[in-house]
C-alpha cells in the first residue's frame, strides 16, 4: 500500500499546498518519488518520531496538513502521548500514516509489529482509524478521508499486489463493505488479514456452508450501528485480525455484541500471545497465530459444531 | 502596554491561594520572563489572528503566570480567572488551548518545543515574519524529546524560534544538581548549534534589549538561559523544593502580599 499511498499523495499535494511528508527516516523505495515532487514540503525528521508529532502539531495549528510516516510501532507507540496531547487533544488535520499493521515485519521480531495500535488509538475520542484491506482500498480511504478536519490514523500493509476480490477498492466513510450473502457465519475482518477470512469463506462453501465476510475497515468512531444491525442477524461471529486479541476489533465487536445484547456467539481470532524467542514471514506467523485460512476455516467449523451441539 | 512581574505576581498569589492549590514557586520563577513576553514581546493584535505570534508555556504547571497575564491584557475576564480551578472552569493547573489566548494545551514536559519548532517551520513555509516562543524549565530539559526537537530546530535554522530555559535550579523531587545535573546548560544548547544568550530571568530591562537584538530572519534559532530564583518575590518560598506543590496558609499568604505589594 506504499505505492497507493505516494502516488495518492502526489496526486493530492499537487491540488493542495497545504499538504506536507515528514518521515522518521523510514520509506526508503516508497517516499522518493515525492521527496523529488515537493522537495520544500518533504521532511526526514531523522529517527526522532515524539518530534515528528510536536512539529506535525506545529505545522497543522498553522493551517497545514501534515502527513507522518513510519513503521505502526514506531508512528503510533513512540509518540502516543504527543499524539494525544498534540493532535488528537487539539483536534488538528495532522495524518499518521503506519505501515505494517500485524506482524508484516515478520523477521524482524516484535519490535517491528504492529499489534496493539488499534486498541491504543480506538481509545482516544477524536481520531479517525482507517485500516484498509488491500492497496485499492488504501487509495479509496486516503481520497475519501484526506482532509477531515481532525487527526488519522492509516494502518497501511506492505502489499502492494493482492487484492480483495469483490471489494473493487469501495470504501465509504462510516461504512461496512460486506462481501457475500451467506448467513451461517459471518467473518469480521480489518486489514490485509481479510483475504484469509475470504479464503476460508470459500474452503467451508466446499462443506455447504455458506459464510459472509464483512471489512471493518473505517475502524474508529466505529460503525458501531450498522454493524450491530448485521451482527444481529447471525448465530456467530469470528472477529479476524493481524492485531492483539485485545483492545481491537474483536473488542469492538464484543462491546457492540454484549451492549447490543445480542444473541450471537463471538470468536476472536488474533495474536493471543507475545511473539517473542521466534520469528518467520507472515503467512508462517499468521499459520501459528491462528490467522491462515486453513486455521480460520477450522475455527469457524468448531465454533459452528459447539453452537449447534 | 506593560505589564509587571509584582502584576503577576500578586495575581499568583491571590488565586492560588483562593484555589488552595500549589505549584506557586514555578509561576513566580517565571512571573518576569511571562510578564515581558506578553507586555512587549509578543506581536498579538488578537488571539485570533492568524499571524500573531506563538507562545507555548512548556512548563504548564506555571499556567496560572499566563492567566494572570491573559486578564491582564483583557483577553480573561475576572470572574474567568476567579474560577481557577473551580468545577467547570477551563482554567486548570495546566493551561488548555480552549481558553481564549493559549495557543496550545501543555502540561507533559518535554512537548512544548517540538510543536513550537512546528509553529517556527510553518511561518517560514508561509513566508510569515511571525515567530514562536516557548518557554520550558529547567528541568524539563532532562526529556530527550525537547532535545530531538532542539536539534531539528538546528539543523533547519529556524532563526524564528525563541526558546527561554527558566533555569532556577529545582524541580519536583530536588535540587536539580542533585537529581540530574544540567550544567554546563549554556554550552550544551550551544553544542546543539543555537544561539545562546544568559540573562538575568528577573531583569526585564536586560532581557527585552537582549530579545530585541535577536535576528530572527536568518541565522540559528535562539535560546536564552534565564537565571531565575524559584518562588521570587516571597522570601520563605525562594530556593525551597516544598513550594513547587505547596499551598499557603492564611499567615503564609499575608506575608507574601505584603512582600509583593514591597516591591511593587
Amino acid at each position: 500500500m506504499r505505492a497507493a499511498f505516494t502516488t495518492t499523495l502526489l496526486e493530492l499535494a499537487a491540488r493542495d499546498s497545504r499538504i506536507l511528508l515528514l518521515t522518521a527516516d523510514l520509506g526508503y523505495m516508497a517516499l522518493e518519488r515525492f521527496a523529488e515532487k515537493f522537495p520544500h514540503r518533504f521532511f526526514n525528521v531523522g529517527v526522532a518520531e515524539q518530534n515528528m508529532i510536536g512539529l506535525a502539531t506545529g505545522l497543522a495549528e498553522a493551517g497545514f496538513i501534515p502527513f507522518v510516516y513510519s513503521i505502526v510501532t514506531f508512528a503510533v507507540l513512540r509518540p502516543y502521548e504527543f499524539i494525544r496531547n498534540g493532535p488528537i487533544q487539539h483536534r488538528l488535520p495532522v495524518r499518521i500514516v503506519g505501515i505494517g499493521g500485524g506482524v508484516e515485519y515478520g523477521s524482524n521480531g516484535l519490535s517491528h509489529y504492529g499489534l496493539e495500535d488499534v486498541a491504543v488509538m480506538r481509545a482516544q475520542p477524536g481520531i479517525t482509524v482507517i485500516a484498509p484491506a488491500d492497496h485499492q482500498q488504501a487509495r479509496s480511504a486516503i481520497l475519501a478521508s484526506w482532509d477531515l478536519p481532525g487527526p488519522i490514523y492509516y494502518r497501511l500493509g506492505k502489499d502492494e499486489k493482492t487484492v480483495v476480490p469483490g471489494l473493487d477498492g469501495h470504501f465509504e466513510l462510516g461504512k461496512l463493505q460486506r462481501l457475500g450473502e451467506g448467513s451461517d457465519l459471518l467473518f469480521v475482518a480489518m486489514g490485509t488479514v481479510a483475504n484469509a477470512a475470504l479464503a476460508a469463506i470459500r474452503e467451508l462453501a466446499m462443506q455447504g456452508l455458506a459464510c459472509s465476510l464483512v471489512i471493518v475497515a473505517h475502524v474508529h468512531p466505529a460503525p458501531a450501528r450498522e454493524l450491530g444491525d448485521l451482527l444481529a442477524t447471525f448465530p456467530i461471529v469470528l472477529s479476524v485480525e493481524a492485531h492483539y486479541r485485545v483492545g481491537g476489533l474483536g473488542s469492538l465487536v464484543a462491546e457492540i455484541v454484549a451492549e447490543r445484547g445480542l444473541p450471537c456467539r463471538l470468536v476472536r481470532c488474533g495474536v493471543d500471545s507475545m511473539p517473542t524467542g521466534v520469528v518467520g514471514n507472515q503467512a508462517y506467523l499468521h499459520e501459528r497465530f491462528g490467522l491462515s485460512s486453513e486455521k480460520l476455516a477450522a475455527t469457524a467449523l468448531k465454533a459452528l459444531k459447539q453452537t449447534i451441539s | 502596554m506593560g505589564i509587571y512581574g509584582a502584576q503577576l505576581r500578586r495575581l499568583i498569589i491571590e488565586q492560588s491561594k483562593r484555589a488552595h492549590v500549589g505549584h506557586i514557586g514555578s509561576a513566580l520563577s517565571v512571573a518576569d520572563i511571562v510578564a515581558l513576553l506578553y507586555g512587549n514581546v509578543l506581536r498579538i493584535s488578537s488571539p485570533e489572528d492568524p499571524e500573531r505570534d506563538r507562545f507555548i508555556l512548556s512548563n504548564g504547571h506555571a499556567a496560572l503566570s499566563i492567566y494572570a497575564a491573559l486578564f491582564l491584557k483583557g483577553w480573561l475576564s475576572k470572574e474567568q480567572l476567579d474560577s481557577f480551578c473551580a468545577d467547570g472552569s477551563a482554567l486548570g493547573v495546566h493551561p488548555d488551548r480552549e481558553l481564549r489566548g493559549v495557543d496550545f494545551s501543555t502540561g507533559s514536559l518535554g512537548q512544548g518545543l517540538p510543536i513550537a519548532a512546528g509553529s517556527a517551520l510553518a511561518a517560514r513555509l508561509q513566508s510569515s515574519s511571525r515567530r514562536a516562543f516557548v518557554l520550558v524549565s529547567d528541568a524539563e530539559c532532562n526529556e530527550g524529546s525537547l532535545w530531538e526537537g532542539v536539534m531539528f530546530a538546528a539543523h533547519h535554522r529556524l532563526s524564528n524560534l525563541i526558546a527561554i530555559v527558566d533555569l532556577n535550579g529545582q524541580q519536583a523531587l530536588g535540587y536539580t544538581n542533585h537529581v540530574l545535573s544540567l550544567e554546563p546548560m549554556s554550552a550544551r544548547w550551544r553544542a546543539f548549534g543555537w544561539d545562546v544568550h544568559e540573562v538575568n530571568g528577573h531583569d526585564m530591562v536586560a532581557m527585552q534589549k537582549t530579545v530585541a537584538e535577536l535576528d530572527t530572519v536568518s541565522g540559528p534559532p535562539h535560546v536564552l538561559i534565564a537565571r531565575t530564583i524559584f518562588g521570587k518575590g516571597v522570601s520563605y518560598m525562594e530556593g525551597q523544593i516544598k513550594w513547587h506543590y505547596w499551598p499557603m496558609s492564611e499567615e503564609e499568604y499575608s506575608q507574601a502580599l505584603r512582600e509583593i505589594e514591597a516591591t511593587a
